[in-house]
């Protein structure tokens, strides 16, 4: 009986590798492509620019709301303690080091896995069940220059952006804050906050947000032009984008953070 | 050759098929097909659905990889050309989806401008605008350049679909069931449709059906396909003088609709 088992077990995990394996070197391979094919002229740049609309200039206000109420939130949570020490006068610079090295980046990031990730699935996804991206290869069109190419390149050049924009609303909503309790004035702040930020954090944050852009948008086009099940395919690749992304940026974080912490 | 006031010339293949094999897992969808599609010809692919017909024809194309066997398109064989040249041979041949697939995010206009300026950059906007002019009133659309696809019934979507393939000129066209979800005088507009843009346009095609009537209006020859492979080829009177089998509960379908 159990040899039977054995028996009939055997395929079912091999080809369960085999599956892991497979799926490993599609994205492998889909990435070597997105190289390949990036810098190959011609650039669409008109769709590179409607890209860069849709990721950035969309995605504005969210970041917005969210940065201005993570910068007011950071600081009300942290006065209590430094004003345990009589270090209130530390607020300014304690918040921009939070901000710039760790809040603006993810913020940011998961803001747009969120709302952009789930749409390039969705869209791609959708025009994949379609037949439109077939319709675009058999047009001789290079559907994966058209519709990746652009979507990823759009994100790492827009999160970057994005993140230095959260991060300048983060300060700006713990200004206000800080102004309400201490009469702290709009110059003296920011000198105070930007004083400790060095070069290397600058850079950090810089790294992260190309690094998170870039994969948010490799990981939704990828499920996106991959997408199979009709109407049910479309719906599992946005959420698997979202959900792929978000998981990636915390794994990125974690290297990110070590490798700069040791280069410190 | 000459029928339906188009010619054809027997001479001069433009598809030769042989010994085409296709299968996805442990269904053989293909099995051993072999077909020759001459200058000017429309020929007709009959066949139930399931048959592996669509698989036919996106294998033509070079969506789909053979298993075994050859398809020589235009003298080049699909399956062995880079990307490059793949595309460059895509120029030469039309393909109509049973869907359209249409771009649902652009105009009429700019879906028919799309292959368009992506394959001939230095194009004016005047001469693409007279470009896309000239098909929709060939396939019967003159006033829908700025509607959606949403906008569109199912037999107009069908013609802008056959207007996106035909504004790159091309010499070959595969129709992938364009009679298909259409009620009767839009498939007979339809039908007119294909056998105009085969004497306006001087092309040779190859129709996936399972409409009899379309076979019948646009074949110039069918062949009929079963379980992957064509048990019938010929004039479509020869084809169905004999009554037996498949050819029967085909007719007797058709004549119940």
């Amino acid at each position: 009986m159990s040899s039977t088992n054995e028996k009939s077990d055997k395929p079912v995990i091999t080809a369960k590798i085999d599956g892991f394996f497979l799926h490993f070197y599609n994205i492998a391979a889909f990435v070597g492509r997105f190289f390949r094919e990036a810098f190959r002229p011609p650039i669409e740049w008109g769709e590179f620019v409607r890209q860069c609309y849709q990721v950035g200039y969309k995605s504005l206000a969210l970041v917005t709301v969210t940065g201005f109420i993570t910068g007011v939130v950071f600081t009300e949570q942290s006065r209590p303690t430094l004003s345990e020490f009589g270090v209130t006068a530390w607020l300014p610079s304690l918040v921009a080091i939070a901000v710039v090295r760790a809040l603006a980046p993810l913020i940011a990031a998961l803001i747009c896995a969120g709302k952009v990730g789930s749409s390039i699935g969705a869209e791609l996804g959708s025009m994949k069940v379609t037949e439109q991206i077939d319709a675009m290869e058999v047009s001789a069109i290079n559907p994966f220059r058209y519709l990746v190419v652009t979507r990823v390149m759009a994100m790492t050049v827009c999160l970057p952006l994005l993140m230095f924009y959260n991060a300048l609303i983060g300060c700006l909503g713990s200004y206000f804050d800080v102004h309400a309790h201490e009469q702290t004035s709009l110059v003296s702040f920011f000198d105070n906050a930007f004083a400790q930020i060095t070069f290397l954090d600058y850079t950090t944050a810089l790294t992260k947000a190309i690094l998170y852009g870039f994969t948010i948008g490799i990981v939704s086009c990828y499920q996106g032009f991959n997408a199979s099940q009709g109407t049910m395919g479309v719906g599992k690749a946005a959420n698997v984008s979202v959900i792929v992304s978000m998981f990636l940026i915390f794994i990125e974080e974690v290297i990110i953070v070590h490798v700069f912490n040791s280069i410190r | 050759m000459k029928t339906n006031g188009h010619q054809i010339d027997m001479n001069e293949t433009v598809i030769s098929i042989r010994n085409l094999y296709k299968s996805f897992g442990e269904k053989h969808v293909l099995q051993g097909i072999d077909l020759d599609l001459h200058k000017g010809e429309n020929v007709v692919v009959l066949g139930r659905s399931g048959t592996g017909k669509s698989v036919l024809i996106k294998i033509i194309i070079g969506l789909l990889k053979p298993d075994a066997g050859t398809v020589n398109v235009l003298g080049e064989e699909v399956d062995k050309l880079e990307d490059a040249a793949l595309r460059a041979l895509r120029l030469k041949v039309g393909f109509s989806f049973q869907s359209s697939a249409l771009y649902d995010s652009m105009t009429v206009g700019e879906n028919l401008a799309f292959p368009l300026t992506r394959n001939n950059r230095d194009m004016s906007k005047e001469q693409i605008r007279k470009t896309i002019d000239i098909v929709l009133e060939a396939i019967g659309l003159p006033g829908t350049i700025n509607q959606l696809p949403s906008e569109l019934s199912g037999g107009q979507k069908k013609r802008i679909g056959i207007g996106r393939t035909l504004i790159l000129r091309p010499e070959i066209m595969l129709y992938d069931e364009p009679t298909a979800g259409l009620d009767p005088i839009t498939s007979m507009e339809l039908n007119k449709l294909i056998v105009s843009v085969q004497e306006r346009f001087n092309t040779s095609s190859i129709i996936i059906t399972h409409d009899l009537t379309c076979a019948k209006e646009v074949g110039d020859r069918v062949a009929v396909m079963d379980e992957g492979k064509f048990i019938r080829e010929g004039k479509f009177d020869e084809v169905f003088s004999e009554k037996d089998g498949l050819i029967k509960s085909f007719y007797d379908y058709n004549f119940i609709q």
